[in-house]
């Protein structure tokens, strides 16, 4: 019979390679789905994994759109990790990601076509106080009530989807788009636009605000008192409570900082790669980006490989459908898969598999 | 009687049971025999493998190797179920009752067949008043106090007509008075010809009421007797193998006042808590108080206070002089007043984070583990080292878990953590519980130094013995109350019950 | 606008209609977590629901064979979940939301051929002389049969629940497993009926939603209603017919917006789009106020028998 034993400590070992062993058990068994679709599997996963990265036609292309992908789902996942770690579960950042960047463009496009540099410093203010704003309503509504923050801050996508869909088709409509909802484009407004920062590269400012939260993350969860607060708040409330963190501070940080990133990552997409507010510019980063904050395990480093890995899966899967046809729902159900392999296999890093001779009794 | 013809005329037997969990045998060759109508005590430290035994006779835990026989019949419960279909059952001393449902509703779960509703309302009222025990069927199971709890649970096994019932550590949440009721049922039971398996580490509680005792230690049979014939030492001995340390105390005049309570009221914070309602309470440097008291009657909620995850009105707790009572927890430790609550595990230690996190929990005011901000990693590092070698921690080292430590060693963390940081009001709550014996006498000892060194200690706790042997005042809890304290030299155990049954106000006023 | 296009007799027939997507979906969550597991999954139960039921349906031309594919697969979904957070022991919170996610991508990858399709129709049941009643017999009496399972649905979980044994051991296990464990009651295989039971439900409420309600599919098409149904569970402090009340108040304001739409409202179309979640946050703030009583004592821990 195989039974499960609690480990008395948690193995690091396992901790570390459950990951790329979901990864490959991902690959299998999303193989064997392309296989099902009639697509050829190997060949599938070679030009989601390989073809991106190193194919001498597609790479060029493909390469930089990593960075630009990766960014926003490292952004966010950075932020929920912070709650996730703590016991808080903001599942709402696609909202914070749509306000934020209805705030920063609009901060923006209030200024057209003002040429002040102070433009884009006032739009990423507005992003990110925009997404901290929306994602403070659940905090603030948890900590005054008790109320359930991981429905409220789902609730809250949805009521963001529709004032994105009012904004595009009102408030911030082009004036000289000829009726067509969405707003102007930030690439005709050199001030407000989010450049690339080395041209080939897809770096811009939000791929190195990616860069510094990580930092930012990794520095506060390993040498910062309000780090060790958040982890001892997961792993034991109580004990929390007892060691002087004050609750309410804690989730409203947590909270406010994963909907300021998510604004963050809402603003930089807007005004960058996606170039303009419209109805459908938000594209599931917000969901996504849970997956990539539970397969870096909650680890800003694991984040940052696993921001870069899930973003290799859209580069890739775009290139599936254009070269083999591959529906795009297949690769959004890679992704769940990812996340439910990476889940079951979390149980080795705690528990120990034992195959024992049970004598009948 | 002689072990052969106990053997015969048993209804019990255990042979060879061995049971091995992964680097521990629980129990070794485990053999004895329970006889009808009699009251056989299982005596043996934390983890002597008492649990493990009778958890494999009630058909929770499936024996390596070993047979046991009921009435002369081969006996082997795949499950509770079986077991209590043969006439074993048992009242657990955790984890078995479910709060939010209804007495009648808790009953019904632990029977095989049980009556429809109205007819099981009316067998418990019957049963539960001809056994001195009158239950309410109708009660939501969570608003009972720990005693009519424990009634739930007994009454659960009587109306399954047991031929054999277990308890396990029964007493623990019981006033005095509470305990001779319950002996008077369980002498009625025997008389009836029901065998009573107690298991207990009370040992005056089985010296009064069984007939027959085995002790383990280690897993092992170590020894059997007729507890009447022994004295509390002997029986002490033979269950730790060692003779007792018993703490060693200079008594001390007790100085200034360190710590004082007056009128403090809260509102329990949990749903089932005790709300505490106008405390007070003196407690002098260089004194040890003792506040005893039946489980759930505030303990939690008093610790609470004090520690400062609960807040009491402005200017009824005083930190020498000091109104501290709307304070939180590390101004409260800034300024001396140092505490240890009664669950390690998620409590007092997390139990997935390092020792050395977990000395990070409550010293990071008084030993300065923080600098703007930012963790000293390796000062908090050396701390945890200290306490583990100051207080005898039996760990590779502060990388380990708290969670892996044995619940002995993790209590001695805990309370040397503490300690060390040299409090001047320290309260620990229930500070041996589930401890071992050696760990516990350090525990103690470790106390009673500190308030030799001049701070003053409140020892919360449900053991009456533990108390009377370090405390120079006693008090206890009832339903959220304190009553008056007094010397602990000379008291009697009567003064003590009717302090605990909340009688004593009555008298003392 | 013009509010008398509102016609009241219509509008609240109609919101039986909207509600029980939401009512089938709670009722079978309010029976999971009772026996002490959070599955946030919900939405993605209900989605692949939505599209397994609209497939089946119209491959065999019988909404009452594509309704009980739903059922099926919703509940085979829900034993993914079952066996990650009960065999597996992961994190319940994490493992919904894996769920849903799954169940998204999963659906719509199912759906793309069945898109612009149509539903076959479901025979409405005029019940003969109720249905007759003025007034109240078009709102209560003439409905599909769906709408009356979901009722009876309820009804026999409210009775499961509170009157049978095994109501009491679902319940006892939610309350506190540990004891339930030492009891001898098989805790994992109790959780894992319960799940397979809210899955089926949440399966059969997509179904709804694909094959009466809209009646066609659409990606995404559940839109939520997933996470309106755990919002109810909540607001009814885990009683059978407080869902039943819960539901029918959402789908009553679903219907009016709706109306309200339709009529021409001064109102932006967007304002009443978000309206329904924005109801659903007062209602859980106001409950929350009133605290979170009837929550079942072990809900979302995870059980791991000691030996």
């Amino acid at each position: 019979m195989i039974h499960l034993e609690k480990r008395p400590q948690p193995s690091q070992f396992w901790a570390g390679f459950t990951p790329i062993l979901a990864v490959i058990a991902t690959m299998i068994a999303g193989g064997f789905m392309f296989w099902m679709l009639g697509k050829p599997p190997l060949e599938a996963i070679r030009t989601i994994f390989w073809d991106p990265l190193f194919h001498e036609t597609f790479g060029p292309y493909s390469r930089p759109q990593l960075l630009v992908k990766a960014a926003p789902l490292i952004l966010i996942a950075i932020g929920l990790s912070l709650g996730f770690r703590a016991g808080i579960w903001n599942i709402g950042a696609e909202g914070q990601y749509i306000i934020g960047a209805i705030c920063g463009a609009g901060v923006g496009l209030a200024f057209y076509p003002s040429e002040s540099v102070l433009i884009f410093p006032a739009m990423v203010l507005a992003g990110a106080l925009g997404g901290w704003i929306w994602a403070m309503i659940p905090g603030l509504l948890k900590v005054k009530f008790g109320t359930n923050e991981i429905l409220v801050s789902l609730m809250l996508v949805y009521v963001a989807e529709n004032l994105l869909a009012s904004v595009s088709q009102g408030l911030l409509k082009n004036p000289e788009g000829m009726g067509f909802p969405g707003s102007r484009n930030f690439r005709d407004f050199p001030a407000a636009y989010n450049a690339e920062l080395i041209s080939g590269t897809g770096m811009h400012w939000g791929v190195a605000a990616a860069f510094v939260a990580v930092i930012f993350a990794y520095v506060l969860l390993t040498r910062h008192m309000l780090g060790f607060q958040v982890r001892l708040t997961g792993e034991a409330p109580r004990a929390a409570r007892f060691a002087g963190v004050n609750p309410s501070r804690l989730i409203l940080f947590c909270l406010g900082t994963s909907g300021a990133l998510a604004g963050l990552a809402g603003l930089f997409e807007v005004s960058g790669p996606s170039g303009q507010v419209t109805i459908d510019f938000n594209s599931g980063y917000g969901f996504t980006a849970i997956i990539v904050a539970f397969l870096g395990r909650l680890h800003p480093i694991g984040i940052l490989l696993a921001g870069l890995l899930m973003a290799l899966t859209y580069i890739g899967g775009e290139l599936a459908q254009l070269m083999l046809g591959l529906p795009a729902a297949a690769i959004q159900m890679f992704q769940g898969m990812l996340m439910f392999f990476l889940l079951a296999m979390d149980v080795l890093s705690h528990y120990r598999i034992r195959f024992n001779k049970t004598v009948p009794a | 009687m002689t072990g052969d013809t106990r053997h015969q005329n048993a209804l019990l037997t255990l042979e060879g049971m061995t049971k091995a969990y992964p680097g521990v045998v629980a129990n070794d060759q485990v053999s004895f025999s329970i006889l009808p109508g009699e009251v056989h005590a299982l005596l043996g430290e934390n983890g002597a493998g008492k649990s493990t035994l009778v958890k494999m006779i009630y058909g929770l835990v499936k024996p390596d190797a070993g047979h046991m026989t009921l009435r002369g019949e081969s006996f082997a419960p795949v499950n509770p179920a079986a077991a209590r279909s043969s006439g074993v059952t048992m009242v657990f001393q955790h984890f078995s009752l479910f709060n939010a449902l209804s007495v009648a509703e808790n009953i019904s779960l632990g029977m095989d067949n049980p009556p429809d509703r109205r007819a099981l309302s009316a067998r418990i009222r019957e049963v539960s008043h001809a056994y001195g025990l009158p239950l309410d069927p109708g009660r939501i199971v969570g608003e009972l106090s720990a005693g009519e709890r424990q009634r739930v649970e007994i009454i659960r096994c009587l109306l399954q007509d047991p031929k054999l019932l277990i308890m396990d550590e029964p007493t623990s949440v019981l006033t005095p008075q509470e305990v001779d009721i319950l002996f008077e049922t369980l002498r009625k039971l025997t008389a009836e010809g029901t065998a009573i398996l107690y298991i207990s580490h009370k040992l005056e509680e089985i010296r009064s009421l069984c007939e027959h005792a085995t002790v383990l230690r280690l897993g092992k049979v170590v020894d059997t007797c007729d507890p009447r014939e022994k004295s509390a030492r002997q029986l002490a001995e033979m269950m730790v193998g060692d003779t007792l340390h018993v703490p060693f105390r200079e008594s001390a005049e007790p100085g200034a006042v360190a710590l004082a309570m007056s009128d403090v009221s809260m509102t329990s914070p949990t749903e089932f808590g005790t709300s505490l309602r106008n405390i007070s309470l003196e407690v002098r440097k260089g004194e040890v108080l003792g506040i005893g008291g039946v489980a759930g009657n505030g303990q939690d909620e008093l610790l609470a206070v004090l520690s400062g995850e609960g807040r009491a009105q402005s200017g009824t707790i005083k930190l020498a002089d000091e109104d501290i009572g709307m304070m939180h927890p590390n101004a409260r430790r800034a300024r001396g007043l140092l505490t240890a609550p009664e669950e390690r595990l998620g409590h007092s230690a997390a139990p997935d984070m390092s020792l050395t996190e977990n000395a990070l929990l409550t010293g990071s005011v008084r030993e300065k583990l923080v600098k703007r901000g930012f963790l000293r990693w390796g000062k908090t590092e050396q701390f945890a080292r200290k306490i583990i070698k100051d207080f005898d921690v039996r760990t590779p080292g502060p990388d380990n878990t708290a969670g892996s430590l044995s619940g002995g060693n993790l209590q001695k963390f805990v309370i040397g953590r503490e300690v060390l940081q040299r409090p001047d009001v320290l309260v620990v709550n229930q500070p041996t519980w589930g401890v071992d014996a050696s760990a516990a006498a350090a525990i103690r000892q470790s106390l009673l130094d500190l308030a030799h060194h001049g701070a003053a200690v409140i020892v919360i706790s449900q053991d009456l013995d533990e108390l009377m042997e370090i405390s120079d005042r006693f008090t206890a809890l009832n339903e959220g109350r304190l009553a008056d304290p007094v010397p602990t030299q000379g008291l009697d155990v009567e003064t003590i019950g009717l302090m605990m049954g909340g009688g004593e106000r009555e008298t003392a006023a | 606008m013009d509010l008398g296009q509102i016609n009241p007799l219509l509008l609240l027939a109609s919101l039986m209609v909207a509600a029980t997507p939401i009512l089938l979906a709670a009722i079978g969550e309010a029976v999971v977590e009772k026996s002490g597991v959070l599955n946030l999954g919900v939405e993605g139960m209900m989605i692949t629901g939505a599209v397994v039921g609209f497939a089946i349906g119209v491959n065999t031309g019988s909404p009452a064979v594509g309704f009980v594919a739903a059922a099926a697969a919703g509940a085979a979904l829900s034993m993914l979940f079952g066996v990650l957070v009960l065999y597996l022991m992961s994190n319940q919170v994490a493992t919904g939301l894996g769920l849903t996610l799954f169940g998204l991508g999963l659906s719509s990858l199912i759906g793309k051929p069945y898109e612009g399709m149509k539903a076959p129709s479901m025979a409405k049941w005029d019940i003969p002389v109720l249905s007759d009643i003025p007034v109240l017999g078009p709102i209560l009496f003439r409905h599909d049969p769906m709408v009356y399972v979901s009722l009876i649905i309820v009804a026999v979980t409210w009775y499961v629940l509170t009157r049978t044994r095994a109501g009491l051991i679902l319940r006892g296990v939610g309350e506190n497993h540990d004891a339930a464990h030492a009891l001898g009651y098989k805790v994992i295989r109790v959780r894992l009926l319960a799940i397979a039971f809210g899955g089926a439900c949440a399966g059969l409420g997509g179904a709804y939603v694909s094959l009466v309600r809209v009646p066609q599919w659409v990606e995404g098409m559940t839109a939520g209603a997933g996470w309106i149904a755990l919002a109810i569970v909540v607001f009814a402090s885990w009683r059978p017919w407080r869902v039943l009340l819960g539901a029918y108040l959402f789908g009553g304001i679903t219907v009016l917006q709706l109306n309200l739409q339709a009529a021409g409202a001064a109102i932006p179309v967007e304002i009443l789009a978000m309206s329904p979640y924005i109801v659903t946050i007062l209602v859980l703030v106001v409950i929350s106020l009133r605290g979170n009583h009837g929550a079942p004592g072990s809900l979302g821990r995870i059980f791991h028998a000691t030996h």
